[in-house]
């Protein structure tokens, strides 16, 4: 119903444009006065008024007519079948209703239910009905209005222009707000996790166990919510991905930018781009069948114990899908850096290497540490990798061959499987997922600041 | 290509002069693009020679040959020889770093580097190890800014940004930063093209001060410039040397048709 609406709705407002535009052809010959706006614009401005307020009134119409039939429903259902029950069994009672009316029917629903299924599809058809009766009237009316104001004189462009600003700021509105609900409901979900834990255990306790029972008699741990080995484990991976990533995506930066020839910079720079072409879950079977495994045996070789899951191989194989990241921050970095500043140095009689280490680099250090920056907060944030590849234990430890787990991996393992949506167990999730966010936003906006203020000073 | 030269495209002789630079038959080529022809020019000892001529005529690309700043562009060939002192300097033995030692340049933007003042004096010096403590290098860095005119401005901010002077401050800083290697030779490519007038003033004084000591060559778009600063001046046109001589003369008495017309301004 609903598509043929929009189908019909589009039918009229392109039918608007060739009308405007049509009218406009017509007034615009034998005139005088010179036509204000291009034909076209004429078009474009009465399509928008035929097709754009009775899109509005269909979505807002959407949006208020389930509660506004369901406010309805229950005020028509009989006094003493509504009065005894509370909230939640209403809400049953009204999904039994409309499961009733779409015809599922189970059991022997109770006379009055039927009754009231009935009125319900009713009432859904009549406002089905009305709205499509009303949209297609506005939609009309829009049309003919616009339509009537062509005149050679009339500035359908700057009409138009106006519309698509109009158009343009509900999208970056509705983006933003969309952000803003997210990080709403993430807060409100923490906050409920931390009537339940304290603020003080979850950042300070050493001890993360969040499994508690859900069914009597379910044998588990006793529930600690101490997400330090957590944050440790996350840092420790990141560290080890940058310490892995920062030296080779800078050195090959440097050898991209300063001694590769044109003809293998573009062989290398774009094979070097598929590297972060490759999706997660493949660098982490990557990690898991393959890294992990020769780690182990290499330690064994040598006398060390490594654990199948590592940080160390977590860490290592996120590094390596960093390493394009910084790789290309850093080229540009440097590559935007000044010749006249190479010609200088040369011109004093410094090598190449003297030139690199002691003007390129320094000149773009900061781009170059925003780059770092930036891919901090992906390594912090990066989920797949270290759900194939890390531990799920947390615990605190220094040395890399122990397993460790991290924020994102908990955050996946609290929400897998069935758990009712008040338990703290399931809050968790939110609230680390709110560390994470705010952790890596801070990152980003230093990353960003510092690239910012590094490219304004050769301008 | 050698010998398309039109009468008078060769070197006017003058007589007594101790040339620190030779160059004999050079050509330079961009990929397959010449940009240079068969140039043959002495510059004197302790005195301003400068090179004039029209946009994209080659003194720039012949000047940068001198210092073999041209071997950092890959598809640039050199040819012919251009000695220093006797010295050939595209000998394949010849070390370029130490060379360009000797044979300081400005460049025409200036370009300090984004270092503090006194780093970007002390940059040359501690590249080539040329002092032995602190001390030495500080009295260098001094003395260098003082040649240049500029230790009275900055002595008590030696340690803000080279970046944070006014034009012509910064480009008597590169002047001071050139000097600071000890060069015999100091090759300036439009100096002054990004200053007012009271900044080139003060740089083409200081560039009288420095004749004393140093061979200084001069790219400029000013022939007033040129009449101004220089005893010797070479005419080029279209990667050709037309005219080379002493200043005075190239100016009152031109011996080309061509060079004429450039300085009375009938093209370029």
């Amino acid at each position: 119903m609903v598509v043929y609406l929009f189908l019909l709705l589009l039918a009229i407002a392109s039918s608007g444009f060739l009308l405007g535009r049509f009218k406009a052809r017509a007034a615009g010959v034998g005139q005088d006065v010179k036509m204000h706006s291009l034909d076209g614009y004429h078009g474009w401005f009465v399509a928008a008024w035929a097709g754009i307020p009775a899109v509005l009134l269909t979505l807002l119409w959407l949006l208020f007519q389930g509660p506004v039939i369901d406010w309805l429903l229950v005020g028509s259902l009989p006094a003493n079948k509504v009065q005894a029950i509370d909230g939640g069994k209403l809400q049953l009672l009204v999904s039994q209703i409309k499961s009733v009316a779409a015809g599922n029917i189970f059991s022997q629903p109770e006379p009055f239910v039927v009754e009231a299924a009935e009125r319900y599809n009713r009432w859904k058809d009549i406002a089905s009905w009305s709205l499509f009766a009303v949209a297609t009237v506005l939609a009309l009316v829009g049309l003919l209005v616009a339509r009537s104001r062509i005149s050679p004189r009339f500035r359908a462009r700057n009409g138009v222009e106006t519309i698509m600003s109009g158009l343009m700021i509900a999208c970056s509105v509705i983006a933003i707000l969309t952000t803003l609900g997210i990080v709403v409901s993430l807060l409100y979900e923490t906050l409920r996790f931390f009537d339940r834990v304290s603020v003080v255990e979850f950042f300070t306790g050493l001890n993360w166990e969040p499994q508690i029972p859900i069914r009597e008699g379910q044998v588990t741990a006793g529930g600690a919510f101490g997400a330090l080995p957590v944050f440790w484990g996350t840092m420790m991976i990141a560290l080890i991905a940058m310490l892995v990533a920062t030296p080779i995506g800078l050195f090959a930066a440097v050898y991209l930018t300063e001694y590769a020839s044109a003809r293998l910079r573009d062989v290398v720079k774009p094979l070097l781009e598929i590297l972060a072409g490759i999706p997660t879950v493949v660098y982490g079977f990557f990690a898991v069948l393959t890294v992990a495994p020769a780690m182990r045996t290499f330690g064994e070789a040598i006398g060390l114990n490594i654990a199948p899951n590592s940080a160390l191989a977590a860490g290592a194989v996120m590094g390596i899908m960093l390493i394009p990241f910084i790789s290309s921050l850093s080229d540009d970095a440097i590559n935007a850096v000044p010749q006249s500043l190479r010609d200088g140095s040369y011109g004093l009689g410094a090598t190449k290497g003297e030139t690199i280490t002691k003007v390129l680099l320094p000149a773009a250090l900061p781009g170059i540490m925003g780059g770092i920056l930036l891919a901090v907060s992906r390594a912090i944030g990066e989920t797949m990798i270290v759900v194939m590849a890390a531990g799920i234990i947390a615990a605190l430890t220094l040395n890399p061959f122990e397993p460790v787990t991290t924020v994102t991996v908990q955050i996946v393992t609290l929400l897998i499987g069935d758990s009712e949506f008040d338990n703290p167990k399931t809050l968790a999730a939110f609230a680390l997922g709110l560390v994470l966010f705010l952790a890596t936003l801070v990152l980003n906006v230093i990353a960003l600041r510092i690239v910012q203020k590094y490219r304004e000073q050769y301008d | 290509m050698e010998h398309q030269v039109v009468e008078g495209s060769k070197p006017v002789t003058v007589p007594a002069l101790d040339p620190t630079i030779t160059a004999r038959g050079v050509n330079v080529f961009y990929g397959d693009k010449q940009a240079i022809f068969d140039v043959d020019v002495d510059v004197p000892r302790n005195a301003i020679t400068s090179f004039i001529g029209p946009s994209g005529c080659g003194k720039s690309t012949f000047l940068r040959c001198i210092n073999r700043m041209n071997d950092t562009i890959p598809i640039c060939t050199v040819t012919g020889d251009i000695r220093i002192d006797g010295e050939d300097i595209y000998d394949p033995r010849l070390d370029v770093v130490e060379l360009r030692a000797r044979v300081g340049m400005v460049f025409q933007k200036p370009n300090p580097f984004p270092k503090s003042i006194y780093e970007n004096i002390a940059y040359g010096p501690r590249i080539h190890g040329l002092t032995r403590s602190k001390k030495e290098l500080d009295e260098l860095v001094e003395k260098c800014l003082e040649k240049a005119g500029l230790l009275k401005e900055v002595k008590d901010r030696m340690n803000e940004p080279g970046t944070g002077l006014s034009g012509g401050q910064q480009q008597r800083l590169c002047i001071a930063r050139a000097i600071a290697t000890r060069p015999e030779v100091i090759l300036m490519d439009e100096p002054c093209s990004a200053l007012d007038p009271i900044a080139t003033a003060k740089v083409e004084e200081l560039m009288e001060e420095l004749k004393e000591n140093y061979t200084i060559i001069i790219v400029t778009h000013s022939m007033q410039q040129a009449a101004r600063v220089s005893q010797r001046t070479a005419f080029f046109h279209l990667g050709k040397l037309v005219e080379n001589g002493d200043t005075r003369q190239i100016f009152t008495n031109p011996s080309d048709k061509r060079t004429q017309d450039y300085i009375t301004g009938r093209f370029g």
